[in-house]
């Protein structure tokens, strides 16, 4: 699908997968996150390959894909409520409307996820970035997180990609439509064009 | 690391009571084969002693095969068995919570029920309770082994009939100790071969699943 792609990313900075449909950003982006093994190459967290320090990666790295994960039958609120415990994470139900309240799903926090709309179950989807900023998870992989989302929860989610850079996070994220973003580095890697410029965004790093 | 097994276990329990209907069909079933095939098969009651155990493990064993299909095909479908992946946890122990969730909702209806088809077949009450503790200790393997079939056909196109080619073969021992436990003059021996069955089962099939899984989400 792709070959000769090499990538480093330091605190702070944001990488952005470009290309066309089917360039294969989803599948760069799952490959990094641990679900897809790279044909050759790897992958590495902290210097360390993926497969040795699973756990620990897996405990300070989010990845949210095409499917928003959100269960049709369990409230808004349960549904944030059980994928903190899948992760281990004992999450109140007050802390969990007190989340979603705060991307706007205050009300909606009550209903059954079948009933949300389309921008409003990614909303529940991303209200699993909130309060991971920074320290608690320092990579977010993000594949096309402002799909469906109007105005103010697209400026919303900006802002808290931005609080994740000041707190020395790190993201890798695809997008169709621009966001303003203010990490402390923009990084861009297009899988169109030819391999060798394309690789290498910046030199040795945590990463 | 219990927090996430219980988690697990909770949660599709919870999907389960909000999705009644999935879960009583498969119970339905049972009960549905269990009532009728005495009134097919003529009302001797010596023939309906000796059949009447095999009877009730095929339906309990068919039934917990039709309920397979839903063990992870939402959880794929919706992106959640890509966070479960995806949890620091062990993957192991997670799948052990949904094959253990999957044996609450399947498995348990079907030993309770049981004593009631067996008075269809008018099996005497030792003969009921060996039944019981034969479908006990063998309900969760069907789920165990269920599982790792479901992992290895998931996504793929007629993965039902899949799953019963898959899977059948590997019920042929728990059907035979199962079943036969209930006739046996004695049955001690049989529920020890089919104990012996589910701590093998409990040690590998939670790992194979996972494996399966992984795989499966390439």
């Amino acid at each position: 699908m792709f070959k000769n792609v090499s990538l480093s990313l330091a605190a702070g900075q944001a990488l952005r997968v470009r290309g066309a449909n089917g360039s294969g950003k989803t599948t760069l982006l799952r490959t990094l996150a641990g679900l897809a093994q790279p044909e050759s190459g790897e992958v590495r967290w902290q210097g360390r390959a993926l497969a040795a320090c699973r756990d620990v990666y897996h405990s300070q790295m989010i990845y949210l894909g095409h499917a928003a994960a959100v269960k049709d039958e369990l409230l808004a609120w349960e549904n944030l409520v059980y994928s903190a415990r899948l992760n281990g994470r004992v999450l109140e139900r007050r802390a969990a409307e007190q989340s979603l309240a705060a991307l706007g799903l205050g009300r909606a926090a009550q209903l059954p996820a079948r009933s949300l709309s389309q921008g409003q179950r990614k909303r529940l989807a991303l209200a699993r970035l909130h309060g991971a900023e920074g320290e608690a998870a320092p990579l977010w992989i993000l594949d096309e997180p402002s799909n469906a989302l109007d105005q103010d929860a697209a400026a919303a989610l900006c802002t808290a990609l931005d609080r994740h850079f000041a707190r020395g996070g790190m993201l890798v994220y695809t997008t169709h439509t621009d966001l303003p973003l203010h990490p402390a580095q923009a990084l861009e890697l297009n899988l169109d064009r030819p391999a060798p410029t394309s690789a290498a965004p910046s030199g040795a790093s945590p990463c | 690391m219990l927090t996430a097994f219980f988690g697990v276990i909770r949660r599709d329990l919870l999907l389960a009571m909000r999705n009644r209907a999935d879960v009583l069909s498969s119970v339905f079933f049972f009960v549905i084969v269990g009532a009728l095939a005495p009134l097919g098969l003529g009302p001797e009651p010596a023939m309906l002693r000796t059949i009447g155990p095999g009877m009730l493990w095929i339906a309990a064993l068919l039934s917990s095969m039709l309920a397979l299909n839903r063990l992870f095909a939402q959880d794929h479908a919706d992106g959640t068995l890509e966070q479960l992946m995806l949890s620091p946890e062990p993957t192991t122990l997670l799948v052990a919570g949904k094959i253990l969730a999957h044996w609450l909702t399947t498995g348990i209806p079907l030993i309770i029920l049981s004593p009631l088809l067996a008075l269809q077949f008018g099996l005497p009450a030792e003969q009921t309770s060996t039944l019981m503790a034969s479908l006990a200790l063998g309900t969760p393997i069907l789920s165990l082994i269920g599982a790792i079939g479901a992992a290895l056909t998931l996504g793929v196109r007629g993965g039902g009939i899949l799953i019963a080619l898959l899977v059948l073969p590997l019920y042929v021992p728990v059907l035979i100790f199962g079943a036969g436990a209930a006739v046996a003059p004695d049955p001690q021996a049989h529920l020890f071969l089919l104990g012996g069955l589910l701590a093998a089962a409990v040690a590998l099939a939670p790992w194979a699943t996972a494996a399966a899984l992984r795989i499966a989400l390439e």
